[in-house]
């Protein structure tokens, strides 16, 4: 059997293989060795008979090849309605013909299915509001996608991350001490603004453990300062975990379930050991789906819950302005054409679509704020989700499936555009990179710093 | 032959048709599983069937959900074609003299000519739909012979039913042939994609759980489909 040293169906394990792997600059030798990476057919039907159970089987073959979900998929509508591009399609030339054949399918037909999985479809989900069956073919590129992952035959990037989270519990290398050190270095940095601020680690029945993206530890530190001075001036009683902190799952992307459960359980015990009133992650959509909507099931929680109640920032921070813990000021609101980014996987798949627009009604002046369309549950993904901003290899795809979203900013004719998730916040910044339209972009962190009053009480003496 | 068919051939249509979808319908749910779908069927009753008959009721009501808004082409279509292909074979007034005879229940008959209306909508559509199949680059390129069959299959009873009814030709010729596309149709119900008509309940409602129970239905309002 033809395994390659970089590229083969061996999850990484340990911090060793890891920086061999991205040693692989771009995954030059890992695609290569993956060309004559072999198929374990028989690994391949066995697992498809333990996993592909009812629904999706009844969904393979009472799908009425109606073309009904052919528009409701972006990439679809922004690739020349290229019939290959139809989601029925893309799943039954895939995941449908894998079955079809039991199995029995070649290295030529995996590196195909690996291109559609991941550079044809974001898992976002839209196709599944569209079909009259109710056919969630998102739902069914991520069961593909375990298919491939367990074969080998994954995106290099992806590859890394999954064992990003196998080695060091988060999606890069980056330590608890570092996590610790960083957030409490950066609430130094701005003591002297806010006295008093502090960051409480592991302290145990707080209301609030708040869990973030590794990568605001590694590149976006300031996001740690603002949130951490937003807790402060709502005077909440909040924590942060020094294991278990990270809420995002690049395994997720990969298809790499036995990382997700390891990355998920590492939350879910630093809140059995805090023993939190709430969960509050940061302002990121897949880490909310990994962590809160999916997480309980890779756990095995019967109930689909997490160990403590889990919300989204944007609900935190709904709940705050509209309970006053946090003050707008009025003169500081935003006074200009604002739009703002509903990301798929807490508004599609978390019902969360009115409560953003509820934190514009506290920070936008009246009539600034402006929709796009379709929006809500409707709206169409950034262009970069499900692991596509992160792929090299599919760059150019990644390109092109951003003009969606440039032509609906541009549709609103707002030149700032709001973006509570990280993965949409990137999409959103290479949109402009790529096409320079004019916009900027923001998470609602750095805006609220800006626009709360704050207290009394908690102002630096002179 | 006619005495054959009426007799015991449609009591074992009627039979494999209806036994045929309780076994689908009992393995489909057997074969749900919480973990692997992702979806805690049981743990939440409440915002499971709230969500699962949310997703049931907006789809069978025509221009319901957004989909079928954006594509009122296709939505007539299916729903003409549909509303005859469900009435016709119930409440057809021959049909239940036949039901009343042969089986000894039936259904209330509708008026005549709301039945040929449904039956004309029912071919009308059915050539449309194929049509569709082979203009639509985006349906041509699903489309497989399967569905043209099972298109076919659907319509053949009502094309049929027609001839007969306008008395074309040979009446008893055609009624018999009638009868045996409506007794294959019947049968095939279960073994082929026409046990949509029992799945499509099922695979709405598990989606609406889906949605109902994990992916925000116990957040807000619903889906708005
Ligand atoms: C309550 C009963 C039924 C329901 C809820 C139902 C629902 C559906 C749905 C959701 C589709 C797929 C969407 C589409 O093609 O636009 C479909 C397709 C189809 N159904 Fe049904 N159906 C039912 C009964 C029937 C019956 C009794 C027949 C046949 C006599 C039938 C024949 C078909 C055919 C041929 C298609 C494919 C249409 C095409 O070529 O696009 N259905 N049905
Ligand atoms: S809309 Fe649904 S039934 Fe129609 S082709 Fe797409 S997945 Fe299949
Ligand atoms: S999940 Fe999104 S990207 Fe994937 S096929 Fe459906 S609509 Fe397209
Ligand atoms: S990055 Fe944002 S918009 Fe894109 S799929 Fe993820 S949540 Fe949706």
């Amino acid at each position: 059997m033809s395994e390659g040293t970089l590229c083969n169906k061996i999850p990484i394990q340990t911090d060793e293989a890891l920086k061999i792997l991205l040693s692989d600059t771009g995954g030059k030798q890992y695609y290569q060795e993956m060309k004559s990476l072999d198929v374990d057919t028989r690994l391949l039907w066995e697992t498809i008979g333990k996993t592909c159970k009812s629904r999706i089987h009844t969904w393979l073959k009472i799908c009425a090849h109606c073309g009904m979900c052919a528009d409701s998929c972006f990439l679809y509508r922004i690739n020349d309605q290229d019939p290959k591009q139809v989601p029925a399609y893309k799943i039954q030339s895939t995941l449908g013909e894998i079955i079809r054949r039991k199995g029995k399918v070649d290295n030529a037909f995996m590196m195909m299915a690996m291109e559609t999985a991941w550079a044809k479809c974001t898992c976002c989900n839209r196709c599944g509001l569209y079909c009259p069956h109710g056919i969630d073919v998102g739902i069914m590129m991520g069961y593909l996608r375990g298919l491939l992952y367990q074969q080998g035959f994954v995106p290099w990037e992806l590859k890394i991350g999954a064992g990003m989270h196998r080695v060091y519990h988060a999606q890069m290398d980056v330590t608890d001490d570092d996590f610790t050190e960083t957030f409490i270095w950066m609430a130094e940095e701005y003591e002297e603004d806010y006295p008093g601020l502090t960051v409480p680690v592991d302290k145990v029945g707080a209301d609030i453990m708040y869990t973030v993206n590794a990568r605001e530890v590694k590149h976006y530190p300031e996001d740690l300062a603002e949130a951490a001075i937003l807790f402060h001036l709502a005077g909440e009683d909040w924590t942060v975990p020094s294991k278990g902190w990270e809420q995002t799952s690049l395994a997720m992307f990969a298809g790499d379930w036995a990382a997700c459960k390891i990355q998920v359980e590492s939350v879910y015990d630093a809140m059995e050991r805090l023993k939190p009133k709430r969960m509050i992650g940061t302002e990121c959509g897949h880490a909310h789906r990994a962590t809160v909507v999916e997480g309980p099931y890779w756990a095995g929680r019967k109930d689909g819950l997490p160990p403590a109640e889990s919300i989204h920032y944007v609900e935190w921070l709904a709940e705050a302005l509209r309970t006053g813990k946090l003050k707008i000021d009025p003169k500081k609101r935003i006074k200009e054409p604002v739009t703002l980014q509903d990301s798929c996987n807490y508004v599609r798949n978390h019902g969360l679509k009115n409560i953003t627009r509820e934190i514009m009604s506290y920070i936008v002046e009246p009539g600034y704020f402006i929709d796009m369309a379709p929006n809500r549950e409707h709206n169409y993904c950034c262009g970069g989700g499900g692991g596509f901003n992160g792929i090299g290899l599919y760059r150019e795809q990644r390109n092109k499936a951003l003009i969606t979203k440039r032509d609906q900013i541009l549709d609103t004719g707002a030149k700032l555009v709001i973006a509570p998730c990280h993965n949409c916040w990137d999409a959103i910044r290479d949109l402009e990179e790529e096409y320079s339209i004019g916009i900027r972009w923001s998470f609602l962190k750095p805006l609220l710093i800006g626009m709360v009053e704050i207290p009394e009480h908690l102002k630096p003496k002179e | 032959m006619y005495n054959l068919l009426t007799g015991p051939g449609l009591w074992l249509s009627i039979g494999i048709c209806l036994v045929g979808l309780f076994v689908r319908g009992v393995l489909y749910v057997k074969g749900l599983n919480w973990q692997l779908d992702r979806v805690a069927y049981t743990a939440h009753p409440k915002a499971g069937i709230k969500g699962a008959l949310r997703s049931i009721f907006f789809w069978i009501l025509p221009f319901g959900t957004r989909s079928w808004r954006t594509q009122p082409f296709m939505t007539v279509l299916f729903f003409v074609f549909h509303i005859g292909a469900v009435c016709i074979p119930l409440f057809l007034y021959a049909h239940n003299m036949m039901f009343q005879e042969k089986l000894g229940f039936s259904f209330v008959s509708m008026n005549q000519t709301v039945a040929d209306m449904m039956s004309w909508g029912v071919i009308m559509s059915a050539i449309f739909l194929a049509i569709r199949r082979l203009v639509l680059p985006e349906v041509r390129i699903l489309s497989t012979p399967y569905d043209y069959l099972i298109l076919f299959l659907s319509a053949a009873p009502f094309i049929t039913g027609l001839i007969c009814r306008y008395e074309i030709g040979d009446y008893s010729f055609f009624l018999i042939v009638h009868i045996i596309f409506g007794e294959i149709l019947l049968i095939s119900i279960p073994f082929t994609k026409l046990s949509h008509i029992l799945l499509f309940f099922l695979s709405r409602a598990q989606i609406g759980m889906d949605f109902g129970i994990k992916r925000g239905g116990m957040k807000g309002k619903g889906m708005a489909w």
